[in-house]
């Protein structure tokens, strides 16, 4: 029978490994100018990527993810900050599955 | 903040700030872990964990959906091998968050910090880290976990606990905060490039393919994550390489 503490030391000690060893092995600027871009796209892509279309399936109903998308969008371009984009968000969410 | 930081202490005005605003910025991120770590706790429950050790497990971990795929592992008593194997490629992504942010580092900060800020790399804090302008300061991304940690730790453990107790209508309504987050990192800079603007864009519809089309949909969510972040990435760079290394942001 596995033991559960053994279990969490793995997945803990992985998770860590993963994070922990490009940033302390890469001391010295990449001069690389592909990998330059390809490093300062990434984090632009993952985020992409992770909300659409996952937005629409963490709702009840799809429609109120998608209200909740399009007022986070609206509010992030006329400049809400983070706290208040994810609070429009929400309040979006709130709003729309009152009459959905 | 502009201000150049001279010494890694929190003597420093400039750290001290930052911590401030990390602390702020953390609020709406603890708020969508809560949400999040609680159904995650549901899952921990069903693989048999405790409420201690469901607090342990995010604690410790810190990733959403290595996590699920580890309690789910754990649920089908599987080999120890097989639980390494599989949250190395749900943390994947990690790996290249990590680089990128080798990269946005004062070569002059003292490297025990580069151990305290890998720990908690995660989606969301390393979006709004990323976001900030010039070199990161570790007490910024310190005062955002001190916010969002506890309640990704807490939350998993309540979720262990309590069950489903939570009305849906809130965790419906809570689950989106993660995501009007990640806008607002992204759309900014959108406005700001329009090359980035496009490459969301194209991202918004890859995804959504991916998420539909027979031959990814199968794939987890983090192994989709994963390919399209290399393949969208490495397009972007070959098609538009940015010009010289400075003011990326």
């Amino acid at each position: 029978m596995p033991d559960m503490y053994i279990y969490l030391f793995i997945m803990a000690g992985v998770s860590y490994l993963i994070r922990v060893l490009p940033m302390t092995l890469i001391r010295k600027p990449i001069k690389n100018k592909f990998i330059q871009s390809f490093l300062y796209y990434v984090p632009y892509v993952t985020l992409a990527v992770m909300t659409f279309p996952a937005v629409i399936e963490a709702t009840q109903s799809p429609v109120s993810g998608l209200i909740a998308f399009a007022v986070g969008v609206l509010a992030a371009w006329l400049g809400a900050d983070l706290f208040r984009t994810a609070v429009f968000c929400c309040a979006a969410v709130l709003a729309a599955e009152l009459f959905l | 903040m502009g201000c150049k930081i001279k010494k890694y202490t929190l003597k420093n005005t400039c750290n001290q700030a930052a911590f401030r605003d990390g602390m702020r910025d953390g609020i709406p991120i603890g708020l969508g872990y809560f949400a999040v770590s609680f159904s995650l706790g549901i899952a921990a429950k069903n693989a048999g964990l405790t409420p201690f050790q469901g607090f342990l497990a995010s604690f410790l971990c810190n990733a959403s959906a290595g996590e699920y795929a580890g309690f789910t592992l754990i649920a089908a008593g599987a080999a120890y091998v097989e639980l390494a194997v599989v949250t190395w490629i749900t943390n994947a992504r990690y790996l290249l968050m990590s680089c990128a942010m080798s990269q946005r580092l004062d070569p002059d900060m003292p490297g025990y910090h580069r151990f305290l800020m890998a720990f908690h790399i995660t989606d969301e804090l390393f979006g709004i880290a990323i976001a900030r302008p010039g070199c990161l300061n570790p007490y910024y991304s310190y005062g955002a976990v001190l916010m969002a940690a506890p309640c990704w730790a807490f939350g998993t453990a309540l979720g262990v606990a309590a069950g489903s107790l939570l009305p849906l209508r809130l965790v419906s309504a809570f689950s989106v905060a993660l995501y009007g987050m990640f806008l607002a990192v992204i759309i900014p800079a959108a406005r700001k490039d329009r090359v980035i603007a496009a490459l969301i864009i194209c991202c918004f519809a890859a995804s959504f393919c991916a998420a539909y089309l027979p031959v990814f949909s199968g794939m987890s969510g983090g192994t989709r994550t994963i390919l399209l972040t290399l393949v969208l990435s490495t397009a972007a760079a070959l098609l538009f390489p940015k010009e010289e290394e400075s003011k990326n942001a």
